[in-house]
C-alpha cells in the first residue's frame, strides 16, 4: 500500500489509559504540516476499562467524513485484537506492542506487521510507574512519527505548548516519543508505504469540537443564562460555555461575572430556568440530548404558547438509558420539531459541522427573540464530540444582537398601544415587554393558551382558535428568516436528487463524488432548518427521485417533508444509517448505487 | 372562568404611601376563588404587606405553578408581570427570572400540591440554591381544583370529606426548608392577618430564599370535623413563637416592650426584625434548635407559628455566582460579545 496524505489509521485503546490526548497529539502534528486532518473518537459509555477507537483521516483532498476501513491499525488493546486486525485494509499496516510474543495466528499474512515493545521500552526508563501507561501512548506516536514520516520538531513543539506550565512533564513526554521513534527508525524500513507530506493544503483551517464551538457561539450570541443537567454527550458544551465566560466574561472593573450558570437538578428544572430567564430579557439557553428533550416536553410547550425565547441544544446520541449514549444518532428530529402536548411546531437549526454550530448557535439567540419561540439546534455526538478540520470561526463586529420586537419604557410611556398577544403587523409575532419596565404599562401575566390578545384569562373558543392561527402564521414568518439550504448541481442535469443534513454532509459529499466517478449524478441539497424553506419543495418537484440520507431508522426527516410539505413519499428514498457509529461515505455511495441497479437505471445522469 | 377586572375608581381621600400609591394601586382582578377561601386572605395580605414597604408594584414579578393557589396572582400586584406556569415548577422559572435581572423583588406562589408533591425536587434545590426570593406556600392539604383529594401535607389520620382517612405520612415543608439551607423560614395562618402581614413584609425585606409556610383552608373541600387544616382545627392547635414587626430603617421603634420580651434581628439590608417572644427559650436565629423544638411541638399536636428561623446575614444566589450588579438582562453587546480579534486569536490556538 502507497499513499501520501491519504490514509486512515485507526487506534484501538482502553478507554482511561490517557489515549485519546496523545492520538491527538497524532491528529494536531499532521495538521501543522499542512495536511487536513480529521479526528473521530468512538467510545464507551464507561470510566476505565472498555475499548475505545480512535480514528484519525489524513486527507490531501479536505474529506472530513469517517471513510470506513483502516490503513494502519494501531492495537493496543487485546479485548479488541480479532476485529481490529480484521479492520484492516489489504495490503496496509497493523502497529502492534511486541513486549510480549504473540503467536502468527494472530496476525494476518496481507498486512505488515510493525511490533514495537512499547511495555518494554517504558519499563526502562526513569519515569514513574504511573505514567508508563500514559506515556506507552506517546512512545507509539513517536514510532508513527518516524513510519510515516512526521516532521518529529512538530511533536516536540505540539509537546511543549501542551504542558506549558507544567514544565515536569513535558521531558517524560519528549522522551517518550524519542524512544519509540529511535526504535522504530533502527528496527523498520521508514518511512512506510503510508506518508505524510508537507502541504498547503490545510491551509488556516482549525481542529475543533461541536460542543465548544457552540459554546462560543453562546458566548459571541449573548447568552448570559445557562441552566443544564449533565448527559453525555452535551455536557462538554455546557462545561465549555462556562471556561469561555470565565476568559471573555469577567468584568475587567470588578472581577464579577456577566453570566450565571446554574448545574440544575434535572433537566425539567434546566429548561425552566431557561424559560425564566428569557421571559425576563436574558438570554438564555440549557444543552442537553434526547432523554433531556423528552423530561422537558412540558416546559417546551409552554414556552411555545406563552411565547418565550429559549435556546436548546440538542446533541443527538442514542437512547433511552443506558446503551448508547456515547454512539451518535440524527434521531430526535420528531420529538423535537413537535415537542409537548397539544398542536406545537418548533423550530430546529441543522450545522453541519463545528463551525456552522457556532454561527447558528449565535443566530439562535437572535431567532429565539425574533420569533418568541424555543429554538432548537440539532447537534449530534459526532459533531459535538469529535474534533473537525473547519474554516476558522469568524465575526463581524458590526453585528448587533436582535432582540425582537420588545417595548421599551418611552415607548409605553409615549402611549404606544401594547397588546401582549396581538399580532400588530401581520407577521405573527407580538411585541413583549421585559417585566418592570413601566409603573403603569405593559404588564401582563403570562400563562399556556387560555388569554386573549391582551393577555388577560380566556377560555373563548374563538380567542382560543384566533391565537392558534396566529402561531401558525409566525411559524411561516420563521421560514423566512431560518438559514437556506445549500445546494450543490451535478456537472451535468440529473432526474436524481439527495436531501441531507446535518453531520452527513461530510459524508455525503465525498459520496456524490464518488458516485460520480461511477456515472450516477446527483443534484444535492443540505436542509439546514425546519420550517423548510420553500426551495425545498421545489427540489423535491424539480427532481424524479430524491434519496434522503439520515443517521436514524425511521427516516424522521423524510417524514417532515412529507407532513409538511405534501411531499409524495413514493418519491423520497430512504438511506438509513443508525448504528451509533458516524456515517461514512463509503455506506452511502454503495447504498445509493444499489438503488440504481435494483431499479435498473442507467447511470447515465439521465 | 372568566377576567374580571375591578373597576379603576380609586376614593379619592384613599391613603397613599410614601412613594404616592394607594392601597388599591396593589390590588389585581376579582378573586374567582370560593367564597371563604384563605387563599384569598393571603392575596390581601400580600397587597398589604407591599403597600406598607412602599414598593413599586411594577418591580414585583409574581411567579407561580398550577393550582388554586396558583391562581392567585391574578387578584393582586395587578401592574406587576406575571407567570403562572407548569405544575411545580414555579421554582426553577423564577430561579431564571431571578438570575436575568437581580433587580426585581420575587414572588413564588404555590400550594401543597404544586411544592410538596409533584414539585417537592424543584421547592428542595431552590431553597438549598438561596434564590433571593419569597416562596409562599398556600397550605390547605388538598387538591382543591380537582376537587378535593388529599396533598402531601395532609395528616397522617386526616379525615377526607368523604370519609376517607388519610395513611401515609405529612411533608412538613417548613422542617425541610430547615434543613435544605432556607434563610427565612416562617409559619402562617391565613385567618392571622396581623401574623401574616408582617412576616410576608419581613420575608421580603429578606435577601435570600424566604419560606413562607401558609396553613390556608379550604372551604369546599377541607373545612369540616376531622380536617387538621380548618379554621377551627389551626385557630385551636395555632402555637405562635413570637409576633413580628418590620421595621425599615433604624430609629422607627416608638412602642415600649418589657426587658427580655422583645428581640431584634438586623437584616443584611439594615431592616430590623422586631419579634415580641412569645415562647421565651425560643431563639429564631438557632436552626438546630428550631428544627428540634418544632419537631416536640408538632408530637404535641400543635402546629407553630411565627418566624421559626432566620438568618440575617445570608448571601444568595447571585452572591454565589459573583453576578455583576447589573442586572444580566440589561448587558449589551459591547460587555457581552468578544468580538473578531478576540475570536482570531481563539483560532490561532485550534492549529
Amino acid at each position: 500500500m502507497n499513499a501520501i496524505n491519504d490514509f486512515v489509521v485507526r487506534f484501538a485503546n482502553v478507554n482511561g489509559s490517557g489515549s485519546a490526548s496523545a492520538n491527538r497529539l497524532f491528529a494536531r502534528a499532521i495538521l501543522r504540516m499542512g495536511v487536513p486532518v480529521s479526528a473521530r473518537n468512538i467510545f464507551p459509555s464507561n470510566i476505565q476499562g472498555l475499548p475505545t477507537w480512535f480514528e484519525v483521516r489524513v486527507s490531501e483532498a479536505g474529506h472530513r467524513a469517517r471513510r470506513g476501513g483502516a490503513d494502519l491499525v494501531v492495537a493496543m488493546n487485546p479485548q479488541t485484537w480479532e476485529q481490529d486486525v480484521a479492520a484492516i485494509e489489504p495490503g496496509g499496516y497493523l502497529l502492534y506492542d511486541s513486549t510480549k510474543p504473540l503467536p502468527a495466528s494472530k496476525f494476518r499474512t496481507d498486512v505488515t506487521v510493525i511490533g514495537v515493545p512499547l511495555t518494554e521500552l517504558c519499563r526502562s526508563a526513569s519515569w514513574e510507574a504511573r505514567e508508563h501507561q500514559i506515556l506507552k501512548n506517546v512512545a507509539y506516536v513517536g514510532a508513527l512519527s518516524a513510519l510515516l514520516d512526521i516532521d518529529v520538531a512538530e511533536l516536540d513543539r505540539l509537546i511543549s505548548e501542551q504542558f506549558r506550565g507544567k514544565a515536569r512533564l513535558v521531558a517524560p513526554n519528549l522522551e517518550a516519543l524519542r524512544m519509540g521513534r529511535e526504535y522504530a527508525l533502527a528496527h523498520t524500513p521508514c518511512p512506510i508505504g503510508l506518508r505524510v507530506a508537507r502541504s498547503s493544503a490545510a491551509g488556516d483551517r482549525v481542529l475543533l469540537e461541536g460542543d465548544s464551538a457552540a459554546a462560543l457561539g453562546c458566548v459571541y450570541g449573548g447568552a448570559t443564562v445557562a441552566a443544564w443537567y449533565p448527559i453525555t454527550p452535551s455536557t462538554a458544551l455546557a462545561e465549555a460555555f462556562g471556561r469561555y465566560c470565565r476568559r471573555y466574561r469577567v468584568d475587567p472593573g470588578t472581577g464579577r461575572h456577566r453570566y450565571a450558570i446554574v448545574q440544575a437538578e434535572d433537566e425539567l428544572a434546566a429548561i425552566g430556568v431557561v424559560v425564566g430567564a428569557a421571559w425576563n430579557g436574558a438570554r438564555a439557553f440549557t444543552a442537553t440530548s434526547g432523554p433531556g428533550i423528552s423530561l422537558m416536553q412540558e416546559f417546551i410547550g409552554l414556552a411555545y404558547f406563552a411565547e418565550v425565547p429559549a435556546v436548546i441544544f440538542d446533541v443527538q446520541r442514542g437512547g433511552p438509558s443506558t446503551g448508547m449514549p456515547t454512539r451518535t444518532q440524527q434521531a430526535d428530529l420528531l420529538s423535537c420539531a413537535y415537542a409537548s402536548h397539544g398542536d406545537t411546531k418548533h423550530v430546529l437549526l441543522f450545522p453541519e459541522d463545528p463551525r456552522e454550530t457556532f454561527e447558528f448557535a449565535a443566530l439562535a439567540f437572535d431567532l429565539a427573540d425574533r420569533l418568541q419561540t424555543p429554538i432548537f439546534v440539532m447537534m449530534d455526538l459526532d459533531i459535538g464530540m469529535n474534533e473537525w478540520l473547519c474554516a476558522p470561526l469568524a465575526w463581524d463586529d458590526a453585528r448587533r444582537m436582535d432582540r425582537g420586537k420588545v417595548m421599551a419604557a418611552a415607548e409605553l410611556e409615549a402611549g404606544k398601544p401594547f397588546a401582549r398577544y396581538r399580532d400588530v403587523d401581520g407577521d405573527g409575532i407580538p411585541y413583549r415587554t421585559y417585566p418592570g419596565t413601566h409603573p403603569t404599562r405593559g404588564s401582563f401575566t403570562s400563562r399556556g393558551t387560555t388569554k386573549d390578545p391582551q393577555a388577560r384569562y380566556s377560555e373563548d373558543g374563538p380567542v382560543y382558535v384566533g391565537n392558534m392561527q396566529r402561531l401558525l402564521r409566525k411559524f411561516e414568518t420563521a421560514k423566512r428568516l431560518v438559514p437556506e439550504p445549500v445546494q450543490r448541481a451535478a456537472a451535468r442535469p440529473t432526474r436524481h436528487g439527495v436531501i441531507y443534513f446535518g453531520s452527513t454532509a461530510a459524508a455525503m459529499l465525498e459520496a456524490v463524488e464518488i458516485l460520480e466517478r461511477q456515472g450516477i449524478l446527483l443534484d444535492a441539497m443540505r436542509v439546514r432548518a425546519f420550517p423548510f424553506h420553500e426551495s425545498v419543495r421545489q427540489f423535491i418537484a424539480a427532481h424524479d427521485r430524491v434519496f434522503t440520507v439520515e443517521q436514524n431508522r425511521d427516516g424522521q426527516l423524510r417524514m417532515l417533508l412529507i407532513n409538511e410539505d405534501g411531499v409524495d413519499p413514493s418519491r423520497l428514498v430512504p438511506v438509513l444509517h443508525y448504528d451509533g457509529t458516524p456515517i461514512t461515505a463509503r455506506f452511502i455511495a454503495r447504498e445509493i448505487a444499489s438503488r440504481f441497479q435494483v431499479v435498473g437505471a442507467v447511470a447515465s445522469g439521465g | 372562568m372568566t377576567y374580571i377586572p375591578k373597576p379603576g375608581f380609586r376614593h379619592p381621600g384613599a391613603a397613599v404611601n410614601a412613594i404616592g400609591y394607594a392601597r388599591r394601586d396593589y390590588e389585581g382582578a376579582v378573586s374567582t376563588l370560593c367564597a371563604g377561601c384563605g387563599h384569598d386572605s393571603i392575596s390581601a395580605a400580600i397587597v398589604q404587606a407591599c403597600f406598607e414597604l412602599d414598593l413599586p408594584p411594577h418591580r414585583v414579578a409574581k411567579l407561580s405553578g398550577i393550582g388554586c393557589s396558583s391562581k392567585t396572582p391574578a387578584y393582586f400586584l395587578g401592574q406587576s408581570h406575571g407567570f403562572n406556569g407548569v405544575h411545580g415548577r414555579m421554582p426553577s422559572m423564577l430561579t431564571g427570572a431571578n438570575l436575568a435581572n437581580r433587580d426585581l423583588i420575587y414572588l413564588g406562589v404555590s400550594g401543597d400540591g404544586d411544592s410538596a408533591s409533584i414539585g417537592l425536587g424543584q421547592f428542595a434545590h431552590c431553597m438549598r440554591r438561596c434564590v433571593n426570593m419569597v416562596y409562599i406556600v398556600e397550605n390547605n392539604g388538598v387538591y382543591g381544583l380537582t376537587k378535593g383529594q388529599f396533598s402531601a401535607t395532609a395528616d397522617e389520620g386526616a379525615v377526607k370529606k368523604d370519609g376517607a382517612v388519610n395513611p401515609e405520612s405529612p411533608i412538613d415543608l417548613v422542617a425541610l426548608a430547615l434543613q435544605l439551607g432556607a434563610t427565612f423560614v416562617a409559619r402562617s395562618f391565613s385567618g392571622d392577618r396581623e401574623q401574616l402581614v408582617p412576616l410576608v413584609k419581613a420575608a421580603i425585606t429578606h435577601r435570600g430564599a424566604a419560606f413562607i409556610d401558609c396553613i390556608s383552608p379550604c372551604v369546599a373541600f377541607n373545612n369540616h370535623a376531622g380536617s387538621t387544616k380548618s379554621f377551627d382545627y389551626v385557630r385551636e392547635h395555632n402555637e405562635a413563637v413570637n409576633r413580628l414587626d418590620v421595621i425599615v430603617g433604624r430609629g422607627e421603634i416608638t412602642a415600649a416592650y418589657a426587658p427580655g420580651e422583645v428581640e431584634e434581628i438586623v437584616q443584611h439590608d439594615g431592616s430590623i426584625l422586631r419579634l415580641r417572644k412569645l415562647a421565651a427559650e425560643y431563639d429564631p436565629r438557632d436552626r438546630v434548635a428550631a428544627m428540634t423544638y418544632l419537631e416536640e411541638r408538632k408530637a404535641a399536636g400543635e402546629i407553630v407559628t411565627g418566624v421559626l428561623y432566620v438568618a440575617p446575614d445570608a448571601r444568595d444566589l447571585h452572591d454565589h455566582l459573583e453576578t455583576v450588579e447589573t442586572p444580566l438582562n440589561q448587558l449589551g453587546d459591547e460587555e457581552l460579545c468578544p468580538g473578531a480579534d478576540a475570536l482570531a486569536a481563539f483560532n490561532a490556538g485550534l492549529r
